[in-house]
């Protein structure tokens, strides 16, 4: 893609007023970084970090038969969701490979947001429209009682993720004002307009996702900004989100899923709902819950100092080729490197002893219990 | 950013000192500032002789690996230990302590090659 075909989220002119090093990602100019990747790293882990997350799509499904469908298309089970609730799932091919992974929220009886992958937004929504109901199949003209909306460019949105989010929450919204349960979704006042506020995140953290009208975005980023100052407040980049995420194992879809990856193998079948009769890929995942899967989404931390691990580098054990590294990094909380890699079944049980070649040479690296890192 | 002007520079973003038949070599402000955190440096291998733009050591932050190269032919003859307990002296100090290694230079000639400070500003406008 060229560069003046890349996107750039309501939040762009803010991100450039900051200082912030742009880089392209998933189609779009987003911060990687504002003042630097550890210190924004720390400043989640300690106090409290406001991302920029408007590039991640939001499809609405809705109308008459929309839950009954939907839940013929997702993994887990959207029958668990009560009005204002939301949960993890997976949008899968007919062979149980991973299109996306994303949180599906019921925000009426019949009406679902769901907020995916800024890089599979167009693919998920394509995907979703081409598995409507044909009409000639169903009675009552049911496919045109489905809506499949894109709404990604009309909403904004911002991740404040941090152990003071509830302070800032408070500041924010008023102090009588509850925040939503953990994956609950609410609407609220704001300075004359509605934004939704979940209970969700990226980074292993306490915080809230906020979704509001793009025109809004810049006032609410810069009065966030503003009364998160008491709080230490950091506007922070997409390094540090990948280096939050990973140390907590939360997978990022284009680096630890493919389509070539199932839900099973990546170790999250949690997510994955196979007393449902029916949904795209189910015989797929069935089978591999029968046969095991050869290889298995691992979590590995290196031992003793040396370089940090990258996706794509081999692992090897006795000097034979067991498996691939999907994501890596030195973690800033637990300075050493730190890792996930799809390695050969037999070889993915916790405290394997592994190693690592990087440019060559093996590094010693050990199969850990995920998440590596856990607040103490 | 800085960019000294008593310093040779390369198109690959290492500075260069001259001292007297040897060359102090490290990585720019700009390069540094670009690169982010670093967070592991693999130093060269002392007595190791190299052509110049030759790969010789790799400075990693917390996004990406990225090499750094011999500026002109020589043989390495001192490498920044104090990098391996702090890698961050090249983010703090990148023309001080922040510096990588010393070449013994084979031709003094060659280092006309280089840039100047002004030739480097341009470079990185």
């Amino acid at each position: 893609m060229s560069e003046t075909a890349k996107k750039k989220t309501p939040l762009y002119e803010e991100h450039v007023r900051l200082g912030a090093k742009i880089v392209p990602f998933g189609g779009w100019l987003m911060p990687v970084q504002y003042t630097g990747i550890l210190e924004e790293h720390q400043t989640v882990r300690n106090n409290v970090g406001i991302f920029d997350i408007s590039h991640m799509g939001q499809l609405i499904v809705g109308n008459l038969a929309a839950a009954g469908w939907l839940n013929t298309m997702l993994t887990n089970n959207i029958d668990k969701l009560e009005v204002g609730q939301g949960q993890y799932t997976f949008l899968l091919n007919e062979r149980g490979g991973i299109i996306d992974d994303l949180i599906v929220y019921r925000i009426g009886e019949q009406k679902f947001l769901l907020v995916v992958n800024a890089a599979r937004t167009d693919e998920d929504f394509a995907w979703l429209n081409r598995h409507l109901p044909a009409v000639e199949a169903v009675a009552a003209a049911t496919a045109r009682e489905i809506r499949i909306d894109n709404r990604s460019a009309d909403f904004g949105g911002v991740a404040i993720q941090g152990p003071r989010v509830a302070e800032l929450f408070h500041a924010l919204f008023g102090e009588d004002i509850d925040l939503p349960p953990r994956n609950h979704i609410i609407k609220l006042g704001f300075a004359g307009t509605n934004v939704s506020v979940a209970r969700t995140g990226y980074t292993g953290e306490d915080g809230v996702e906020v979704f509001f009208r793009a025109q809004d975005a810049a006032e609410f980023w810069n009065a966030a900004l503003d009364k998160g100052k008491p709080f230490g407040i950091k506007p922070c980049g997409l390094g540090a989100r990948d280096t939050l995420r990973l140390e907590v194992c939360y997978p990022l879809n284009g680096s630890d899923f493919s389509p070539e990856r199932n839900p099973i193998e990546a170790g999250l079948g949690f997510f994955v709902d196979l007393t449902k009769p029916n949904f795209v890929g189910r015989k797929a995942l069935v089978k591999t819950k029968e046969n095991g899967s050869a290889e298995k989404l691992a979590a590995f931390r290196m031992e003793g100092k040396g370089p940090p691990p990258r996706p794509h580098y081999s692992i090897f054990r006795n000097g034979e080729r067991i498996g691939e590294v999907t994501s890596g990094t030195l973690s800033p909380s637990l300075n050493y490197g730190i890792g996930m890699a799809y390695v050969s079944a037999p070889h993915a049980k916790i405290g394997t002893r592994i190693d690592i070649e990087i440019r060559g040479q093996k590094f010693p690296a050990i199969i850990e219990k995920k998440p590596l890192y856990k607040k103490s | 950013m800085n960019v000294p002007d008593d310093l040779l520079y390369t198109e690959t973003h290492e500075w260069i000192r001259r001292e007297g038949d040897n060359v102090r070599v490290g990585i720019t402000d700009h390069a540094q500032s670009e690169l982010t955190d670093v967070v592991y440096v693999e130093l060269p291998k002392m007595d190791r002789q190299l052509n110049a733009r030759e790969s010789i050591a790799v400075v990693e932050s917390v996004k990406a690996a990225s090499d750094i190269y011999a500026p002109v032919k020589g043989t390495v003859v001192e490498v920044n230990k104090a990098l391996e307990a702090d890698p961050g002296l090249i983010n703090r100090e990148p023309y001080g302590q922040g510096w990588i290694f010393v070449l013994k230079i084979d031709n003094a000639d060659d280092l006309k090659q280089l840039k100047d400070a002004t030739a480097y500003r341009k470079q990185i406008g």
